[in-house]
């Protein structure tokens, strides 16, 4: 009688959208035992207890750590949120613009476990290689980041021109992103370079934001067809000795610099927040499972004793006739 | 437990068809960030449109433009004060501070900026830039960047690194100084000597800042 009313508790389990771990621990007590036999054994349900704890304490400390790192990393990605603003006042954006070579730049993160974001970016760098397709033009990827890496090895193996991987080994710096912008701009033609990246909203939020970076061939081509935000950069005097051109260009380092420098800033706490909601969300689940597992474990435990007190007391009733 | 609550409200709001969740739950806040000023929404509208075109089940991503708050427009007359931005890349030394006038130290010279000036963009050498307002007089040490003074009497002035002149400690000035010196005099190869040379020049540009 204990063992039908284990069975149906088993099965109550079994429809409800379950991790693997539910249905091993109903199988258990659907287990075929010739009557009588006590070979219900709590061992096996101990030992998955042990392991779920074990999880939710490992994902409950990664937490923790992840959002001691986000505190840090959030305010300098704040204070960094002025710089690529005085750029877009100057020569607005135009992430529509047409032109032959396009770099899509990825910035993702090294270490797994943090939810979508990476996947996300991805997505997001194919969509813009698809919108930027033609016949004669073909974007190209600079991946930062391996998470990202892996991805768009399986399928565009070919356009990737250039992986950048642990920039986060050290704290952040603009020196050291300034010289991996400079390395990037020497080493890769652009005309115009797209930075894809997800841009810290709130812990919980992140917005996939595409920056675009325009060579100076392209900003002076702007320039003299007068249209737009960039047609106005005509009326703009430039100090010194240099021509618009080298003046440009120099802008235009500096200003792929500034916008990367704020990107993987920006991606980084992200990827922090988004570490921190996906071992929330883990231990909490953690913590479901082990609550089943330790009614499990009761009853089966309830069982075992209810059994041996049913055979002693048949027994002795049988005794006394 | 409440952070899902909010999820699951989202979902069951009308939603577009194509949007993954997440970027629902994003986009609610992140509509009050745009602000563009109309010509910027074309351009904006221009990268939607073709987007949903090639790629419509991903949502198009943002760009910086709808986070930004649009510049106002040129005014008629000259405005009174000049509206000051000064960033770093690690803070915004002043954001929106209306002053009466900069002075930044261009690689031609020190261009002073008043409102009304004419749009300039400025390559900046080390050097002092000063902050006018009114009788106070803030300056800062910058070491390099980029100058741009709009017609709207806005001044942006982007710097790799600036620090407040009391910060600067002389001896190590003269110290470097001499190093760098020294160093211009036995390098060797171009790039070792362009180096030295811009060693030289901030250090200079240092020893005149703390001594004129």
């Amino acid at each position: 009688m204990a063992m039908a009313a284990l069975r149906r508790e088993g099965r109550r389990f079994a429809p409800s959208s379950p991790p693997p771990l539910l249905d091993a621990s109903a199988l258990l007590i659907e287990h075929h035992v010739p009557f009588g036999a006590r070979s219900i054994s709590t061992q096996v349900v101990r030992n998955r207890m042990k392991s779920v704890k074990n999880i939710q304490k490992i994902t409950k400390a990664m937490k923790m750590v992840a959002a001691s790192k986000l505190r840090a990393i959030q305010i300098r990605a704040e204070n960094s949120r002025g710089l690529w603003q005085p750029f877009i006042a100057l020569l607005g954006d135009t992430p529509s613009i047409d032109v032959k070579k396009n770099v899509i730049v990825t910035v993702s993160s090294d270490k797994g476990l943090c939810g979508g974001i990476n996947s996300t970016s991805v997505r997001l760098s194919k969509g813009l290689h698809k919108l930027n397709s033609g016949p004669d033009k073909e974007p190209k990827y600079v991946v930062v980041g391996e998470k990202a890496k892996v991805q768009l090895i399986r399928d565009s193996r070919k356009h990737i021109h250039l992986t950048i991987s642990e920039l986060t080994k050290i704290p952040l710096n603009y020196t050291q992103v300034s010289v991996l912008a400079d390395d990037i701009i020497k080493n890769v033609e652009f005309d115009a370079l797209k930075i894809v990246f997800n841009k810290f909203h709130s812990v919980v939020s992140f917005i996939p934001t595409v920056s675009t970076v325009l060579s100076p061939e392209v900003v002076e081509r702007e320039v003299e067809s007068g249209s737009g935000k960039l047609g106005e950069l005509d009326s703009y005097e430039i100090e010194g000795g240099s021509t618009r051109g080298e003046t440009l260009q120099n802008l235009a380092e500096f200003q792929f610099s500034c916008v990367m420098f704020n990107a993987v800033l920006e991606n980084a706490c992200s990827e922090m927040g988004a570490r921190m909601s996906a071992m929330d969300s883990s231990s909490r689940n953690a913590g479901e499972v082990l609550d089943r597992l330790t009614l499990t474990y009761n009853r089966t435990r309830q069982a075992a004793i209810t059994t041996e007190l049913t055979e002693i007391i048949s027994g002795a009733s049988a005794l006394e006739g | 437990m409440f952070r899902h609550a909010a999820k699951n409200l989202l979902r069951h709001r009308p939603v577009p068809t194509t949007s993954a969740a997440g970027a629902a739950a994003a986009r609610a806040p992140s509509r009050t960030f745009s602000a563009d000023a109309p010509a910027a929404q074309t351009a904006d509208a221009g990268f939607v449109e073709a987007w949903k075109k090639v790629v419509p089940n991903i949502d198009p991503p943002k760009t910086p433009l709808s986070f930004m708050e649009p510049r106002p427009a040129t005014p008629a007359s000259i405005p009174s004060k000049l509206t000051v931005n000064f960033v770093l890349p690690y803070a915004s030394e002043l954001s929106k501070k209306e002053v009466d006038m900069v002075i930044v130290p261009a690689t031609t010279g020190e261009l002073g900026v008043l409102p009304g000036h004419v749009a300039t963009i400025a390559e900046l050498k080390p050097g002092v830039m000063s902050v006018h307002d009114g009788n106070e007089v803030t300056k800062y040490f910058v070491s390099s960047g980029f100058a741009f003074v709009h017609a709207n009497s806005f001044a942006d002035i982007i710097a790799v690194e600036a620090v407040p002149l009391d910060r600067i400690d002389a001896s190590l000035v003269q110290k470097g100084l001499a190093e760098f010196t020294q160093k211009v005099n036995s390098a060797s190869t171009d790039l070792e000597k362009a180096e030295a040379q811009i060693g030289v020049d901030v250090h200079s540009a240092l020893n005149s800042a703390l001594t004129g």
